[in-house]
């Protein structure tokens, strides 16, 4: 079943000659439980794709599905609503407040949510444990290495059980070691059934996706499906294990 | 000397890439030192016309009356006014002068007033100065000039004194008197309205004015016991307040006596209350600036970072860019202080309009060297109080951060952070947001606290004239009036556009953290909420702070008597100054909330 489709997508900037399409009539089918990576380089419109389909930008053109509804139509605040309860972002730079500890960075989308603080508190702590970060509950981001960093940004994300997590190149600011947590990590996602779409330009990642689109100013220009994906030897497969 | 060209030229540069800044900066310190400057130039300006009157007139140095019993006892008797003019120190004297209380009927209107004997030739001491016409005659009366003025006398005007017909000889000014409204009584009277449960006694004038009568005429209008008056010149002038003290006595059918020291108390009070409210205003006003100046130069220094990496990797010294960073701030001071002084200086004469019932003008507010070095002085503490320890924090960042523009981290109050918990989703972003910068919260509770004081001890000071209205009194109730309302319109401009400043500024600090929040699920409506509350919970606690407080320095103004505004104008002002703070920010929270997110998070990466 399909949980994420777009149809002709397209964001573009400036007009006449100085018009840049970001993304360029973009058609794209996630299945549910699914995991999908997107390369390219710098620039060719990935991010940008993320931030269209995760309702932090608005599209041009074309068409967004979720979860069976149409969401590029939807006013601000039922955008908000839409990050709030079917979608998770995993960012490069993690954007954990660095005034709350872990646990509290984790409970916040819960809280915004509306759920009760004892309720947001228990899911957060049942996060941070799944991801193995119990004892670091208490911590600030800073305190924090990169990898733990990150895997509290994949906690939060999944604070009020998204129907689809979005990660924008979540290994660009990781050391190897670090690396390999997080792709475990999203193995374990992906083994729970959870719908991931991975944006990065490290081949490795792609490697264990089910599938990997390669994407070039702002279109969809090859797409591989991957036998080895997620469900292979991760750490041989990303070269990383050692 | 090259260093010190470097740092004029770099901190010229910093004030003009962002002139919009800078006008601010000095639009704040100007409105303290504008006003400072007016309360220290008419500072004395309106004893002059009074030493003038005094000289030209032979003005007395001690007034004795004697009055009649109200209780109806023996009538007064002159001869105990001859024993104080024979008393030690007393080099000369004339009177006693009969004195009588009347009516005075002008058309439809009466008004009181106390008419004195005196002979038609100059006395000694005491020689009322004519200004129009002539002195006393039969059957021609002298007007008091203040008094000519609030009636509308001229010379010539037929008028009416205890039902006989006269006419106005002269207009004149004396030394030895207050001048209308506020009549040194040489009759049994009273000035304004009769507190609550009191009345006036049975024959007492009412806001009487003065006027002069041949000695002939005083008696014959006379309607009961007549007062005397003597009027004295001492050895030493300064002795005056001493004489006072040593025979005076204020029971009836006893000599009172009042010195020229007390009159020129009197003569002065208005312009002694009007300095009193501009220093008071001004002061305010510089604890305001301090506020404004802080936060505008900590939004510059955070917007400034990666200007600082730059100038410390082009091998500028932590020293060299604190003193960029002051002398910025100290330019726009002097430049502040320079337009304080100057508007406060032609602000001034509004301020000290001619006494009428004096002779000459105001004396010109004159800027003196004191004055100057304390209007300056206060600039520039007020730029360096604000500036020093943003100044000192920039320059001791580290260059690598400050190339990379990393914000200062926020704070964390683990208490308030858990109790936002429980709170609506507005409500936790706007607790959160103010706990990140607690001392910016410290600021915007101040700036409030002292707006409102201003403005509850403005709303005191104006229930008190509202009071005590003078019949003719206008003069000084309007000018009073129109300070305060300059006062309390300057702090009220000065706090919106802190309210303002600081919700900009918290608006820059939390992009980012605004961005990941809206990125987690809030909704616009949330966030632009959460900004305007992260303002109105630090002005709800200024404002209660404030009415307490403004009560309170009403009360260090003016320890007599401390009449409380309406209790309905004190409910009303809390919720009234939360709703305009609420307003204020509303548009800079708007317009924060419809940044787009993705943007602000994507700018961490560049």
């Amino acid at each position: 079943m399909s949980i994420l489709s777009t149809r002709g997508l397209t964001k573009s900037y400036g007009d006449g000659e100085s018009l840049v399409r970001a993304v360029d009539g973009v058609d794209l089918e996630v299945e549910s439980g699914e995991t999908v990576a997107i390369m390219g380089p710098s620039g060719c419109g990935k991010s940008t794709l993320l931030h269209l389909v995760g309702g932090l930008d608005r599209a041009s053109g074309g068409e967004i599905h979720l979860a069976g509804r149409r969401v590029d139509q939807l006013t601000e605040r039922a955008l908000a609503r839409l990050r709030r309860t079917d979608v998770g972002f995993v960012f490069q730079a993690f954007h954990l407040m660095d005034e709350l500890t872990a646990l509290e960075n984790v409970e916040l989308p819960a809280l915004l949510a509306g759920h009760s603080p004892r309720a947001a508190k228990a899911r957060a702590a049942e996060l941070l444990d799944r991801v193995g970060l119990t004892t670091k509950a208490g911590a600030l981001p800073t305190t924090l290495s990169g990898g733990q960093r990150q895997r509290v940004a994949v906690a939060r994300a999944l604070s009020n059980e998204p129907v689809l997590v979005l990660a924008d190149e979540p290994t660009g600011n990781l050391d190897s070691a670090a690396t390999l947590d997080v792709l475990r990590l999203f193995e374990d996602l992906h083994d729970a059934g959870q719908t991931l779409v991975i944006v990065t330009h490290d081949e490795r990642i792609a490697a264990t996706a089910d599938r990997l689109i390669t994407m070039r100013d702002g279109a969809f220009v090859d797409e591989t499906r991957l036998t080895g994906g997620s469900t292979g030897n991760l750490g041989a497969l990303a070269g990383l294990e050692g | 000397m090259g260093r010190l060209l470097l740092i004029v030229r770099l901190a010229a540069r910093d004030l003009l890439r962002r002139p919009a800044e800078a006008a601010l900066l000095l639009l704040a310190i100007a409105a303290a030192t504008t006003t400072l400057t007016v309360g220290l130039t008419i500072h004395g300006v309106a004893s002059d016309p009074y030493a003038n009157t005094r000289e030209v007139t032979a003005g007395p140095d001690v007034v004795a009356t004697i009055l009649p019993d109200p209780e109806g006892g023996a009538d007064p008797d002159p001869a105990a006014l001859e024993s104080i003019a024979a008393a030690d120190g007393v080099t000369d004297h004339s009177g006693p002068f009969p004195v009588a209380g009347a009516a005075l009927e002008l058309g439809e209107r009466t008004m009181d007033v106390q008419a004195i004997g005196r002979d038609a030739e100059p006395a000694d001491v005491d020689r009322p100065a004519v200004t129009d016409g002539d002195w006393v005659r039969d059957g021609g009366i002298v007007v008091e000039a203040a008094f000519a003025e609030a009636a509308g006398l001229h010379v010539g005007d037929p008028v009416t004194l205890a039902g006989r017909e006269f006419e106005v000889a002269g207009i004149a000014v004396t030394a030895a008197l207050v001048p209308y409204p506020w009549t040194s009584c040489l009759v049994h009277c009273m000035l304004g309205e009769a507190p609550e449960g009191m009345r006036p006694a049975d024959g007492a004038l009412h806001d009487p004015g003065t006027v002069w009568l041949t000695v002939a005429d005083v008696e014959e209008i006379a309607s009961a016991p007549l007062s005397y008056v003597m009027n004295l010149k001492l050895a030493d002038p300064d002795d005056a307040q001493a004489f006072v003290l040593a025979h005076g006595e204020e029971r009836p059918g006893l000599p009172n006596l009042l010195s020229w020291n007390h009159t020129l108390e009197q003569v002065t009070h208005l312009e002694r209350n009007t300095q009193r409210l501009l220093t008071t205003g001004g002061t305010l006003l510089g604890i305001l600036a301090v506020a404004s100046v802080a936060v505008l130069v900590g939004g510059r220094m955070a917007d400034q970072t990666q200007r600082v990496g730059l100038l410390k990797a082009a091998g500028a010294t932590p020293g060299l860019v604190a003193a960029v960073l002051l002398a910025a701030s100290v330019t726009v001071a002097l430049l502040a202080s320079a337009v304080g002084l100057v508007a406060g200086r032609l602000t001034a004469p509004l301020f000290t309009e001619r006494a009428p019932g004096l002779l000459g003008a105001a004396g010109e507010p004159a800027l003196t060297a004191s004055a100057v070095a304390i209007v300056t002085a206060v600039a520039l503490g007020v730029a360096v109080v604000a500036t020093l320890v943003p100044a000192v924090r920039a320059a001791r960042t580290s260059t690598v951060a400050a190339l990379n523009d990393a914000a200062r981290p926020p704070r964390r109050i683990g208490w308030l952070i858990a109790l936002s918990t429980r709170l609506p989703p507005a409500l936790l972003i706007a607790l959160r947001l103010a706990g990140r910068r607690p001392r910016r919260v410290v600021l915007s509770v101040a700036s409030v606290t002292v707006t409102v004081s201003g403005v509850v001890a403005a709303m005191a000071a104006n229930a008190q004239l509202a009071g005590q209205p003078l019949v003719d009194a206008d003069t000084e109730t309007q000018r009073l009036s129109d300070v305060l309302l300059v006062i309390t319109v300057m702090l009220i401009a000065l706090a919106a556009v802190n309210a303002v400043v600081v919700t900009w500024a918290t608006v820059l600090d939390a992009r980012h953290a605004s961005a990941v929040t809206r990125a987690l699920g809030a909704t616009p409506a949330q966030l632009s909420a959460g900004l305007s509350l992260a303002q109105m919970l630090p002005a709800f606690a200024g404002a209660l702070l404030g009415v307490g407080g403004g009560l309170a320095l009403y009360t260090a103004i003016d320890p007599d008597e401390v009449p409380m505004p309406s209790t309905w104008s004190l409910v009303v002002l809390v919720p009234g100054v939360v709703i305009a703070v609420a307003a204020l920010t509303a548009i800079p929270a708007l317009l924060a909330a419809r940044r787009p997110v993705a943007p602000s998070l994507q700018a961490e990466l560049a």
